[in-house]
């Protein structure tokens, strides 16, 4: 019989964030990605340079030390491709970082979207063409080969399941949410609907958001959170169980949680204590799908994501800005295809990246604290136009350079 | 004739529209031979402005004084003047108080035949000359409170600055019927004391060498060449412009004819309301924000649409209809706005008439020959509107005010 064991996914990925762009630079300035000023959350090299130098190095540090002590130490990783294209522009040594954990065969990278997009919502075609850019990159950079899939901010339903399934990918994974969990616990393998081979790992997400929302919280019942207690959690947790999910953005470590919170003592601490217990151990996501066999279905008929209460696609798509901004960009899809002009469709698709229509997200009650954090924008309103204004460059430039679409209103 | 006007601002130190009208009507009484004292309440220079002598009520910079917020009916105002802190220049009360023992002071020296105070902020001045001096006093209204602030409510005690102006004032100037009709409903003010005297523009002032080069636009531009028609508003962004009203039937119009778009420029506290709005709407793509624009941006701005639409829900005069027209716009105006009294080659509905202005957005746009009409005609017309017939008015009324039939 198979150990019991924690999966830990981490996310990493950053969004090319459109700069301050006004109906004044459409049909002229083409570098919607490009803000002049580096003092802003907007200048993307700004961004990842602080991001690098908070998160990225000593996460990726602190990973190999981890696989270097403990040989049953696992991660798996996605790392979307606009990630890695910024890295090889503005840090080539954190790829350097990453392919040091790879090649010690005990991390897994996980598929996705290149893009970080909602595609699979609009357009399969184009969400198959993303998922494939994706893979091809990964197999480019790291030499390996993607088996289990993750959906941009963990999006996920029926369909989705199948469409991974039919394309043979081993491993699908989703939240774990409890109004459609209901009695069954996230901590088993299941097998989603209407599917015949792919295996679904459900994230706990009470054990990930204590680490990844709670952690520094000073104002949380269970701050300051030891190794100890946790450990204690989680052992408790996956008690009669086969796993734990433990999925959170890779960003979690030094830049949703500062360093002098101690959140890496915390983590090192953790997996050692973890380890000690002899019945436990660590998975990548693969080795999870190849260790339990499901115990069960789970169906999902409607679209349930990792973010906010609701769990569902209301941060991307739950205003009009936001459905008018993702109509608009889909709507080009034959023609940016048609026109073969690479760098019209690569920027195209960056704007097809899920922070975008994030940034133009309204719901200020609640969760609009994490939303109003993570945008570079003055509000809502400005991301808005700003896309819109670039969205209306891309018409021009397949308008003006290629005689196709028209430019429409 | 001897002419003490008392003003807040004049170009190029102006934040609105008032200082523009002050600067004109006074260059065109000057002309006619009148001499003219001005009287502003912050020191700099005037470049061009030779016709008149100005007079600085205080040693504030044209900057400090737009921090006290002329325009912003908002800003808590309370104090009585006869409780403001004179050397308190920070504070708007303190500096009219300034402003108005500066008048004090110097209506006694120029003895002049007539005073001509604009809007409540000198009406204060205005009424205490008149006292000490006993020379007629002439209000100039280019918008009341009830303008500013679009509804009843508004400041308390600028409604009672105001009140008291057109009491004490001898004789009266509305900028249009629209604010003569307020004056006398809102005020009180009985109708034969109140003449209307239209806002001009002058036209040589657009004629500065400025040529349309088609850039500034070039995405409207495109659209055009692919046979849209483009519709826009030049204005701030606030309640009493209407602009909800000019979203809904822009988003009416889209439906029945598809080649139009709109360009909003400007900005304003009501800015996000209309891009939601436009969203919920789903003609989001059709509708183009700016900004705040000037200079050359501002001009093209007029210069590549089509039709331009006035949506104001109260609107005192409306200069911005006139640049308009000469930069060869049809125009759709409220009945609620001055300038629809003075043009007649237009469009005209009510402001919450969402479904007129959605039709006859359309018939222009569907229309050639229309378009061209109403473009052409109000262009001859425009011109037709000139500062020297306004002085000519004013001139007539401060010959009623000291009791002379002129």
């Amino acid at each position: 019989m198979s150990k019991r064991g924690i999966v830990l996914y981490l996310h990493a990925h950053q969004p090319f964030r459109v700069r301050k762009y006004s109906v004044f630079d459409t049909a002229y300035n083409h570098d919607y990605f490009d803000e002049p000023e580096s003092d802003t959350e907007r200048n993307n090299k700004t961004v990842f340079d602080k991001v690098a130098e908070k998160s990225y190095r000593p996460m990726t540090a602190l990973l190999e030390r981890l696989l270097a002590k403990h040989p049953d130490f696992r991660v798996s990783l996605s790392i979307t491709g606009v990630f890695l294209e910024q890295a090889e522009l503005w840090a080539p040594d954190v790829i350097e970082c990453f392919r040091r954990l790879v090649n010690t065969g005990r991390v897994e990278i996980v598929a996705e979207t290149f893009y970080h997009s909602l595609a699979f919502f609009y357009s399969i075609s184009e969400f198959e063409q993303q998922v494939e850019a994706h893979r091809k990159k990964i197999r480019e950079v790291f030499g390996v080969e993607t088996k289990v899939l993750r959906n941009t901010e963990l999006s996920y339903n029926d369909e989705l399941a199948k469409w991974a399934d039919e394309k043979g990918f081993k491993g699908i994974l989703a939240e774990g949410w409890d109004p459609i969990l209901q009695w069954r616990s996230p901590n088993f393998i299941y097998k989603p609907t209407g599917t015949k081979n792919i295996s679904l790992l459900l994230k706990n997400y009470r054990l990930s958001d204590d680490v990844a929302f709670r952690f520094g919280d000073r104002a949380w019942a269970q701050w300051p959170l030891s190794a100890d207690s946790y450990n204690n959690w989680v052992n408790d947790a996956i008690t009669d169980k086969q796993v734990i999910n433990l999925f959170m953005d890779f960003e979690t470590f030094g830049e949703h949680q500062w360093k002098d919170t101690g959140i890496f003592e915390f983590y090192e601490a953790f997996v050692s204590k973890w380890l000690d217990n002899p019945v436990n151990t660590f998975y990548t996501v693969s080795e999870a799908v190849d260790a339990f066999e499901p115990v069960g279905e789970i169906s999902m008929p409607n679209t349930v994501t990792w973010a906010d209460t609701e769990r569902d696609l209301t941060a991307w798509t739950g205003n009009s800005m936001q459905r008018e901004a993702l109509r608009c960009i889909y709507a080009m899809q034959d023609d940016v295809m048609k026109s073969g002009d690479l760098d019209l469709i690569s920027d195209w698709r960056k704007m097809q990246t899920s922070d975008h229509v994030y940034y133009m997200c309204t719901k200020y009650f609640n969760d609009g604290d994490v939303h109003a954090y993570f945008s570079p924008y003055k509000s809502p309103y400005d991301a808005f136009l700003y896309y819109m204004n670039a969205m209306r460059d891309l018409r021009w430039r397949l308008y003006a350079e290629h005689n196709m679409g028209g430019l429409r209103g | 004739m001897n002419i003490l006007m008392l003003g807040w601002e004049l170009p190029p130190h102006n934040s609105g529209g008032l200082g523009v009208a002050c600067y004109y009507l006074s260059k065109a009484l000057a002309l006619k031979g009148a001499t003219i004292d001005f009287v502003i309440p912050y020191k700099a220079e005037h470049p061009g402005i030779d016709w008149m002598n100005i007079h600085s009520a205080t040693e504030l910079t044209p900057l400090q004084r737009y921090g006290l917020g002329a325009y912003d009916s908002k800003k808590v105002l309370d104090t009585p003047l006869s409780k403001a802190d004179a050397k308190d220049l920070k504070d708007m009360r303190g500096v009219q108080k300034r402003y108005t023992k500066y008048v004090e002071k110097l209506v006694k020296v120029l003895e002049p035949d007539v005073i001509h105070a604009h809007d409540w902020l000198t009406m204060e001045a205005g009424m205490r000359a008149k006292e000490i001096a006993n020379i007629p006093l002439v209000v100039h209204v280019h918008a009341t409170e009830f303008d500013r602030c679009g509804s009843d409510s508004g400041n308390p005690l600028v409604h009672e600055i105001e009140y008291q102006g057109l009491m004490m004032a001898d004789r009266i100037i509305a900028v249009s019927n629209i604010t003569k009709n307020i004056i006398i409903q809102k005020y009180g003010i009985p109708a034969d004391k109140i003449e209307v005297v239209h806002n001009a523009i002058d036209a040589d002032s657009l004629n500065d060498g400025y040529v349309y080069d088609g850039r500034t636009y070039r995405y409207l531009e495109g659209l055009k060449a692919e046979g849209y028609t483009i519709v826009s508003t030049i204005t701030r962004f606030t309640v009493q412009k209407g602009l909800t009203f000019l979203v809904k039937a822009a988003a009416k119009a889209c439906g029945k004819y598809d080649k139009l778009a709109f360009l909003f420029a400007g900005d304003g506290e009501q800015r996000d309301e209309l891009i939601d709005l436009a969203a919920n709407l789903g003609i989001s793509d059709k509708v183009f924000f700016t900004g705040f624009v000037r200079g050359k941006q501002w001009r093209d701005a007029y210069s590549v649409s089509d039709i331009f639409v006035m949506s104001s829900v109260s609107e005192p005069f409306g200069l911005t209809a006139l640049e308009a027209a000469h930069h060869g716009n049809a125009l759709i105006i409220t009945n609620q706005s001055g300038v629809s009294e003075v043009l007649s080659s237009i469009m005209r509905y009510d402001f919450w008439d969402e479904d007129k202005l959605a039709n006859q957005i359309v018939s222009i746009a569907s229309s050639e020959s229309l378009k061209h009409s109403l473009q052409e005609d109000v262009k001859r017309e425009y011109t037709r509107i000139s500062w020297n017939d306004a002085a000519d008015k004013c001139q007539k009324i401060y010959g009623t005010a000291k009791g002379i039939e002129s």
